[in-house]
């Protein structure tokens, strides 16, 4: 078979609903991964020994176990276990809250973390309460040093989305395999759905980057 | 009337003991001048007062308040007693404006513009009126330093605790701080200044204390135990800072 690029104007529409299930799962996905790597990061960096525990074995528990593991326990094993059943569109969501949330948190307890002792000091030594030092002294600052990392873990949970393939949630490399299914152009499709995705990070790249040049690192 | 006092106050690290119970009574208006070699816990007699570190033993009152007494007096404490630290400690991401504007804004409550204002005098105050605007990276130490000061001032303290103010500065910078505490000095501000700056300790200190072990060791006028230490191991500290 002759390699035949217009066969990709055919199959464009079914190919960008894909990847707007891609950019859905991706975006809810990241959404709830910043609240929860953010409370879990916190939990790490500030909590006391008992939530700084329950953060840890979280973390540890996510980022020692691959993703579609994860996925798939939330699909096939959760109904068995609690008796709760989710559709996979929820569960693929679920599984990059729950998966970025473990690397997100790292990255914030880092951040914090790496903001010197001292400038916490000087927000304390003028009768700041402590929650007030991290909101407008530490918070600030640590929120300039995170960009970088977050948009990273940002580009790989957009890619980890094509693992959610094994439950079958359309997204776009569902799509390419669907089409290919049908009519067997691998070069065109494999190639359409590479130029999709890079299309997808590299403009979160940019997003990413223009953020970061507004605001100075400190 | 003192308006600090340790009362056989202790402080321990651990099963480090860094103040072995200290007994001092400072009245409003001292210049006291705290030397000694590295380790016998002058910063942390410093920090003890702030509540940076809380003591382990003993009882240490501030304008009438004890630390002890928790989280919000401390922050009452707090704002009595500003403090100067070795690594200035700017906020980076604020100008040297904000910075001094920061701590009534959020802390006293006041309003933005009153803050601003009151930080314009303060800068004023410490030589820096024509550096508001910049940011700490902008500024040289000695600029920081003075900008540090004039954030502490901001809160309206009634001590100033100062640690090794100038010992990040190089020597040709550190005047224009010791300036600005001298000048502050002759206000009638309390001070509790840890330097090695003796020349600055004989000037404008009226008491010095040299701690050794965790303890006082020698308390007096800067000049006497200056010219006539009174202890052999202050005598040996003595040369080597000078
Ligand atoms: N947070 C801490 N944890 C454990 N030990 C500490 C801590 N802070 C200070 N120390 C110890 O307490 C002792 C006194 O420290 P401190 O900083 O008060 O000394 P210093 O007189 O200010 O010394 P220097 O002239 O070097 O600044 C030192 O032995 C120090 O190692
Ligand atoms: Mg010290």
């Amino acid at each position: 078979m002759e390699t035949d690029w217009s066969v990709i104007l055919d199959y464009l529409p079914q190919l960008f609903a894909g990847a707007r299930t891609t950019l859905y799962i991706t975006v809810v996905g990241l959404v709830g991964g910043l609240v929860l790597g953010t409370l879990a990061g916190l939990m790490r960096a500030y909590g006391g020994r008992i939530l700084n525990m329950i953060a840890f074995a979280y973390i540890e528990v996510i980022r020692g176990t691959p993703i579609v593991v994860q996925v798939m326990f939330l699909y096939f094993a959760l109904p068995v276990l609690a008796d709760l059943r989710i559709d996979p569109m929820t569960a693929a969501v679920l599984a990059i809250v729950v998966n970025a949330g473990a690397y997100i948190a790292e990255i914030v307890r880092g951040a914090f973390l790496s903001i010197g002792r001292g400038l916490t000091e000087a927000g304390l030594a003028i009768g700041l309460p402590y929650w007030k030092v991290l909101t407008y002294i530490v918070g600030p600052l640590a929120f300039r040093r995170l960009i970088p990392p977050l948009g990273n873990q940002f580009i790989v949970s957009l890619k980890d989305t094509s693992l959610f393939i094994v439950i079958g949630v359309g997204e776009l490399t569902r799509t390419g395999q669907e089409i290919m299914a049908a009519n067997f152009r691998a070069v065109e499709i494999w190639s359409a759905v590479a130029v999709i995705y890079l299309i997808m990070t590299g403009s979160l790249s940019l997003i990413l980057r223009t953020i970061e040049k507004r605001m100075r690192i400190l | 009337m003192s308006i600090i006092e340790f009362r056989n106050t202790s402080k321990h690290f651990g099963p480090l003991k860094v103040l072995d119970e200290v007994t001092l009574s400072i009245d409003e208006g001292e210049v006291v001048v705290l030397v000694g070699p590295s380790g016998s816990g002058k910063s942390t007699l410093l920090r003890c007062i702030n509540g940076l570190e809380m003591i382990t033993g003993g009882d240490l009152v501030v304008d009438g308040n004890s630390v002890t007494q928790g989280a919000r007096i401390l922050r009452e404490i707090r704002q009595e007693a500003g403090m100067v630290f070795q690594q200035f400690n700017l906020f980076p991401q604020l100008s040297a404006l904000e910075n001094v504007a920061f701590g009534p804004q959020k802390v006293r409550g006041l309003s933005r513009s009153a803050a601003r204002e009151q930080a314009r005098d303060l800068l004023v105050k410490v030589g820096l009126a024509d550096k508001a605007d910049h940011y700490p990276a902008e500024l040289s130490g000695g600029q920081q330093q003075r900008v540090a000061i004039a954030r502490a001032l901001a809160i309206k303290p009634k001590v100033m605790l100062f640690d090794e103010p100038t010992s990040a500065l190089d020597p040709e910078l550190k005047q224009e701080v010791l300036n600005v505490m001298r000048a502050l000095a002759q206000e009638g501000m309390t001070m509790v200044v840890v330097t090695h700056e003796m020349s600055f300790a004989k000037q404008v200190g009226t008491r010095l204390i040299f701690m050794e072990h965790g303890k006082i060791a020698v308390d007096g006028t800067p000049r006497e135990v200056i010219d006539t230490p009174p202890n052999d191991r202050m005598k040996d500290f003595l040369q080597h800072v000078e």
